[in-house]
């Protein structure tokens, strides 16, 4: 079983980097990133605001199963065409601090592109707290399974 | 369709963990994994092909008997928190690229 995405996380430092690689030529896959009818499908957001370029910015919002409503946005430093990307990524609300990513854009062949996502935090510990993220919600989202398998016993 | 085996489904099994704790000693067969356990053969045989899937486990020929032993680096991967990250972005990727697929076509 091949695995696509990779993640290389070193201990004790304050960044990720997450590559990929595409069965896409790269204009498809930097296409994505920056027409936000595609963004919302893929990221599973509502694009309020994406104004892909220089100096340009965003705004997403998810609504969780409880109904709650969250917001992410950001800045668009630097937009390269089949390039790169680089912008800010904010949580609003949360305690996260915002964070800083670099995205770089990779044609292999003609019909096959690579994606490099680096991303740095403000410290290490916002690093692994964004790591734990899903983790967390994984292990909730167990805990209720169980809770409504336990509360359906009684 | 292949159907993605979740490392993290294959290790909620408690006849699963337990292979991976004998496997860990030392690399077997699968009778002799079998011979552990009171559960039928294709039932263990079932298991350690999902471990299998996952990476967990890697198969070794040697002469002619298939022995099985752990997988250290997969291991070590499940030991950490990031796979749930990792799923996550995988996930939105895989969304990414069939939708940009569906995309080129319409064109």
């Amino acid at each position: 079983m091949e695995r696509k995405t990779k993640i290389n996380a070193e201990d004790g430092k304050q960044e990720i980097v997450i590559t990929r690689e595409f069965d896409l030529p790269i204009a498809l896959l930097f296409t994505a990133y920056i027409n936000p009818e595609i963004v919302e499908q893929w990221m599973g957001t509502k694009v309020l605001k994406l104004d892909s370029k220089k100096h340009g910015s965003y705004q997403f919002e998810t609504t969780d199963p409880k109904g709650n409503r969250h917001y992410f946005n950001g800045t668009i430093h630097e937009l390269v065409p089949d390039q790169k990307i680089t912008r800010t990524f904010e949580m609003e609300n949360t305690s996260f601090p915002v964070q800083l990513e670099f995205l770089s854009f990779e044609k292999l062949t003609d019909e096959t592109s690579k994606l490099t996502m680096h991303i740095v935090y403000k410290s290490v510990a916002d690093r692994d707290n964004m790591l734990k993220l899903p983790f967390a919600q994984g292990i909730n989202m167990a805990h209720n399974r169980l809770q409504d398998i336990v509360s359906k016993l009684k | 369709m292949n159907l993605r085996r979740d490392v993290f489904q294959a290790i909620a099994d408690p006849t699963r963990r337990a292979i991976l704790l004998l496997v860990a000693s030392q690399a077997m067969t699968a009778g002799a994994i079998a011979s552990n356990f009171d559960t039928a053969r294709p039932t263990v045989s079932k298991h350690l092909q999902i471990l299998t899937e996952c990476e967990l486990l890697k198969q070794e020929q040697n002469g002619r008997e298939m022995y099985y032993h752990l997988n250290p680096q997969k291991i070590k991967e499940v030991a950490t928190f990031i796979e749930p990250f990792r799923k996550l972005w995988d996930d939105r990727f895989d969304k990414l690229e069939s939708i940009m697929k569906n995309y080129k076509s319409k064109k």
